[in-house]
């Protein structure tokens, strides 16, 4: 089945759908801590699992999700993050970052949750659409090729509104 | 709640999930694919075996898991099964809905 078939398919199942329910969920994602990421991640990821549209559309920080270099390198944050519970002054020493984020990192694999490499493999297998914000990819100087392979295009702001297009879509920033 | 599937009473949730995988047979899958909207093909009954076996050993099914361990691609799984794939491939399987995340 080509692309295009694949979109209409999709397009006559989702008609089939009473009103009311969401049938596509755009994602912004603007930042690029590791909790932030996984939040876009799973949601997305979990729309597909239910039938629902999804896609992404990564912009300012959140473009270091799909950037090769540094998308296994994502982290949490442990400074002016309350919920870590560790005082300011201790989440700033040199390595403190890097080993909360590698225990998150632990904790997630126990419950079968993916790296951020396979995660974005996974749903791209699982047909969620991945936009590059245009000007924030002109702001960092990224070229096409610095991205996971499995976006899309890129996108002026227009074109992400564009995508919005149809009943029962939901917008939501992360 | 009991309903006839294929000729044969099978007890179902509210959802239409079997709640005894014993009573599931080929026939009673076939009937619950039309329902979805799909015919099983080889491809359909491989994921089909995978998930009763999954499920038999008692371990969580997840997209993940499937498309590491299954018997099909992720791409192949979705396209398989369109519009919640997960939850329909179960519902054929006759096991219960996944209440996976991931």
């Amino acid at each position: 089945m080509n692309t295009l078939n694949v979109e209409v398919a999709r397009d006559e199942a989702t008609q089939k759908k009473p009103s009311g329910q969401v049938r596509k969920m755009l994602l912004i994602l603007s930042k690029a801590t590791l909790d932030n990421v996984y939040a876009c991640f799973i949601l997305a990821n979990g729309a597909r699992m239910e039938g629902i549209e999804a896609e992404i559309f990564f912009t300012f920080f959140g473009l270091e999700a799909i950037t090769k270099k540094k998308m296994e390198r994502l982290h949490v944050a442990t400074v002016g993050n309350p919920a870590m519970h560790i005082p300011t002054l201790l989440g700033g020493l040199p390595g403190v970052e890097a080993m909360a984020s590698a225990m998150m990192k632990k904790e997630m694999e126990k419950l079968d949750i993916p790296g951020a490499a396979e995660f974005l493999e996974i749903l791209s297998a699982s047909g969620v659409k991945m936009w590059a914000c245009k000007l924030a990819m002109e702001m960092f100087h990224l070229q096409r090729n610095d991205l996971f392979d499995g976006v899309d295009d890129i996108l002026t702001v227009g074109g992400f509104y564009e995508r919005a297009r149809g009943e029962g879509t939901h917008l939501l920033f992360i | 709640m009991d309903k006839t599937v294929a000729g044969k009473v099978i007890s179902m949730n509210e959802e239409g999930y079997l709640t005894d995988l014993s009573q599931w047979t080929q026939e009673v899958a076939r009937e619950i694919a039309q329902e979805e909207g799909i015919e099983l093909t080889d491809q359909h009954w491989s994921v089909i075996e995978f998930l009763q076996q999954s499920f038999k050993k008692s371990e969580p099914l997840s997209i993940r898991s499937l498309g590491k361990k299954g018997p099909v691609s992720i791409k192949d799984f979705y396209s398989l099964f369109p519009d919640g794939p997960l939850k329909k491939a179960s519902r054929i399987a006759g096991i219960p809905k996944p209440a996976s995340c991931i």
